[in-house]
């Protein structure tokens, strides 16, 4: 119970803190929508990347037979523990104009992640895949192999065998990884903001919207973070069932 | 946290224990009394702007090197942070504000006095690739620009300075403090930023500074003050006092920061 007031506590906070008066007039202003929906855009894409990268990346994990798999899985999941701004700093070295990889996208395909949308995607997507990977790994180790094994003796090929009976058997586990993923990606704020910057339209999403309200008007701050809390809640719940199988 | 978190247990017993000598004057007027002798000692807790991070420091040291038996303790964050954490009861003996706007937030401070001021400059990276003259680049929008977010302080004299010079400028980031503007540069992700005179001496290895005539229009003052609910009134004071003198002001000067 103790440990259901400490995580319960500070979001009545946020409810009795909220201006209720002059709500509606401050939800409903350009800015919150703008933010809003550049969020919603950039944490679905974000999730979309992951699932892309995330699933062959978690197949490889459970199923692939590499060495040093256990150094791998660790570096998977490093993002999950580094500090996001750390995160968004590693990227910027990597992906920046003049990063290791950033320098050559810039030259030959003047492409330049940074201060853009898709550099949001990108911050999300790298704090949020190991989400999706952890998930979609216990899922593949919990799944029977041996259907596997008996679409390939029947003369399915591995491509045939992965879409046909591995992912049918796994989609709780890549469903709950997709919702964490995507929870994850709508909250993140320290890579994004240190990776894509901050810019009305194109980077500035919910978080960094509260953030820098909370200078100004801590009031408008408040409304923000409960569309945030609404939206995410309202997405937790609505997967709750399939959330919960998947995990189980 | 531990020292910060017993010292501030103590001076509210000592609190108690006055109050119930018979004083009824609530415990903003008790508490100074807690520090017991008239000579310095024990903590003193300054809450100071991120951008004097650096100086503080070094006055901190200088400070303790000359009252032996006093720590100095630093709480550096934005001026607005701080200022929320006093006023929610955070046991701070000075604040010194990058802006007068969070100085007078804190209700519970003595007169506050302008000890420096810090003005805005170019910051471009080493070599200055984005080839950046002047004030005028940060229209360009071929150039990658960041400016500080309007709502902190370094962005607010930013759009005090585009007004002044009748510009328009065209950022690709708004970034949430001076630092992380700084970062940008100093990670060569942008041809330039604006920041204070102070930020680009502290990164001189990795920036470099172009001075601007229309910076005068947007100078920024620190204001510093003792705070009334000062758990230790005559450290407080005593450093204050040192931050003004002319061994404080030199090594604010030397950072970068002008005289009031």
């Amino acid at each position: 119970m103790l440990g259901l007031a400490f995580l319960l506590v500070p979001l009545i906070g946020l409810l009795t803190q909220a201006p209720w008066s002059t709500l509606p007039a401050r939800l409903f202003s350009a800015d919150v929508w703008q933010a809003l929906r550049l969020s919603l855009v950039c944490a679905t894409s974000a999730t979309a990347l992951c699932v892309l990268l995330g699933v062959p990346l978690a197949w490889l994990l459970a199923r692939g037979g590499l060495p040093g798999r256990s150094v791998i899985r660790a570096f998977v999941t490093v993002p999950l523990v580094l500090p996001p701004v750390v995160g968004g700093v590693a990227l910027l070295l990597v992906l920046g104009r003049r990063g290791l990889v950033g320098q050559y996208l810039d030259s030959w395909f003047g492409i330049s992640l940074p201060f853009t949308t898709a550099g949001v995607v990108v911050a999300e997507a790298f704090v949020a895949m190991p989400f999706l990977v952890i998930s979609v790994e216990g899922a593949l180790r919990a799944a029977d192999p041996r259907y596997e094994e008996a679409a390939a003796t029947l003369g399915a090929g591995r491509w045939t065998t992965f879409r046909r009976v591995t992912l049918p058997s796994i989609a709780p586990g890549v469903v709950a990884g997709m919702v964490l993923c995507w929870a994850r990606a709508l909250g993140e704020f320290g890579a994004t903001i240190t990776f894509a910057g901050n810019f009305p339209g194109r980077t500035t999403t919910m978080p960094l919207a509260v953030y820098l309200a909370l200078e100004t008007d801590p009031d408008i701050a408040v409304v923000l973070s409960l569309v945030l809390l609404l939206v995410s809640v309202v997405v937790l719940a609505s997967l709750r069932e399939r959330w919960i199988s998947g995990l189980r | 946290m531990f020292r910060r978190t017993a010292f501030a247990a103590l001076a509210a017993v000592a609190a108690f224990a006055l109050a119930g000598c018979g004083s009824n004057t609530p415990a903003s007027s008790t508490s100074p009394s807690a520090s017991g002798t008239p000579s310095l000692s024990g903590e003193i807790n300054v809450f100071a702007a991120a951008s004097l991070t650096g100086t503080f420091t070094q006055l901190g040291k200088d400070f303790e090197a000359a009252h032996p038996g006093v720590k100095v303790t630093f709480s550096f964050d934005a001026s607005s942070a701080l200022a929320q954490q006093i006023n929610k009861g955070a046991p701070a003996d000075v604040f010194a504000s990058a802006a007068p706007k969070n100085m007078d937030q804190v209700t519970d401070r003595n007169t506050p006095t302008t000890f420096v001021k810090n003005t805005l400059e170019i910051a471009v990276p080493k070599g200055n690739p984005g080839h950046i003259t002047g004030l005028k680049d940060f229209t360009d929008k071929s150039k990658k620009i960041a400016l500080c977010a309007p709502e902190v302080p370094c962005g607010a004299a930013a759009q005090k300075v585009f007004k002044a010079a009748g510009l328009t400028a065209q950022p690709d980031t708004l970034e949430k403090d001076v630092k992380a503007a700084l970062t940008k540069v100093s990670l060569d992700e942008v041809d330039a930023a604006l920041v204070y005179k102070t930020d680009v001496l502290s990164a001189k290895d990795k920036v470099e500074g172009i001075e601007f005539p229309e910076a005068s229009k947007a100078v920024n003052e620190y204001p510093i003050a003792t705070l009334t609910k000062a758990p230790n009134p005559d450290g407080a004071k005593a450093f204050v006092d040192y931050v003004l003198s002319d061994k404080g002001k030199a090594v604010l000067t030397a950072a970068g920061f002008d005289a009031p």
